[in-house]
């Protein structure tokens, strides 16, 4: 066994398990981070140059981002005991699903040896169907390119979904804002505009 | 080997997570970690022993690239997963910070106590 993929492996594993185990919010967004580091130099190592880019660049916006969520909502984790049933609960779920899981991988292509056979076709026409050397971008720019403007429409929707949850009124949960959260521009102008709206409305009403 | 068990630790390190966190902060970890289970069992799927980058270099034979080369199609899937639980973790953040910013904490048990 590689003993580069041993220790990549084991980084990873360690990242995301002291992410999950650590109390501490701002510890743990770290600790993920670096798992998904060293699952990009694994990718690398996988022959997935690509996917090892584009894995760095999202790993450190994740991460930016999840940082400015800690920062904004206190870092600490509450614990609270869990009970004996749930514990035994967990166990016997993990047993199941592991069992599962264990009877699908065994199922798979060794590693090493897959079964590319609609992929052959990609690599040979890469150059001469789609002039292109690289074969990802090929799939991902040519061949496949309607997934690739479906991707698009949804980092689309994620977004403005993102701004409008972000930004929107809060559907009158204002008296229960904390002073900080109240203060912040971006909130401001939200409560005016059905307001406008309202006596826009009167108004035509009035006339008419 | 190895690689396959780490997927499955990753697997099973983020449903475990997700089941198992309160805070909402941490389910959205376990899911990123659950992410990148789901990534790299695609990837190692596809991947060749001894497989190079599915990039044709300049002077190499096209025959012997094709049928030397790790696969391309699975690599080309991932990049846009892996761009989609970008946008997803973003969502999810913006949503966290909402219900923490109405209820003043992160926990869903106090949130499910606390109806506004």
């Amino acid at each position: 066994m590689d003993p580069v993929l041993a220790g990549l492996a084991a980084l990873v594993v360690l990242g995301s398990a002291a992410a999950l185990a650590m109390r501490n919010l701002l510890s743990a967004v770290i600790a993920v981070g670096i798992a998904g580091m060293g699952l990009a130099i694994l990718f690398l190592l996988l022959g997935a140059p690509d996917i090892a880019i584009t894995q760095v660049v999202v790993e450190v916006i994740v991460v930016t981002v999840m940082i400015r969520a800690v920062a904004r909502t206190g870092d600490e984790e509450e614990g609270r005991p869990r009970s004996p049933a749930a514990i035994l609960a967990g166990a016997g779920a993990a047993l199941v699903i592991g069992g599962a899981a264990l009877a699908a991988f065994a199922a798979l292509p060794p590693l090493g040896a897959p079964r590319p056979t609609p992929s052959f076709w990609y690599l040979a026409e890469s150059l001469p169907g789609a002039g292109a050397a690289n074969a990802v971008t090929a799939i991902v720019l040519d061949f496949r390119g309607y997934d690739t403007l479906g991707e698009a429409t949804v980092i689309l929707a994620a977004v403005a979904g993102a701004l409008v949850v972000a930004r929107g009124s809060g559907g009158g949960a204002a008296g229960e804002r904390d002073g900080a959260e109240a203060a912040e521009p971006a909130e401001a102008p939200a409560p005016a505009a059905p307001a406008a709206a309202r006596g826009r409305e009167e108004a035509i009403r009035a006339q008419g | 080997m190895i690689l396959y068990a780490l997927v499955l630790v990753l697997l099973g390190l983020g449903i475990h997570g997700l089941l198992a966190k309160r805070n909402l902060l941490k389910k959205i970890i376990a899911l990123a970690i659950l992410d990148y289970g789901v990534n790299l069992l695609l990837i190692v799927v596809g991947y060749r022993a001894g497989g190079g980058a599915p990039i044709l270099l300049p002077g190499e034979d096209p025959a012997a690239f094709a049928r030397g080369s790790v696969d391309p199609l699975p690599q080309a899937l991932v990049l846009t997963s892996i761009v989609i639980g970008l946008g997803v973790t973003m969502l999810l953040v913006a949503m966290a910070l909402r219900l923490h910013q109405r209820y003043g904490t992160l926990d869903v048990d106090r949130m499910d106590r606390l109806r506004g």
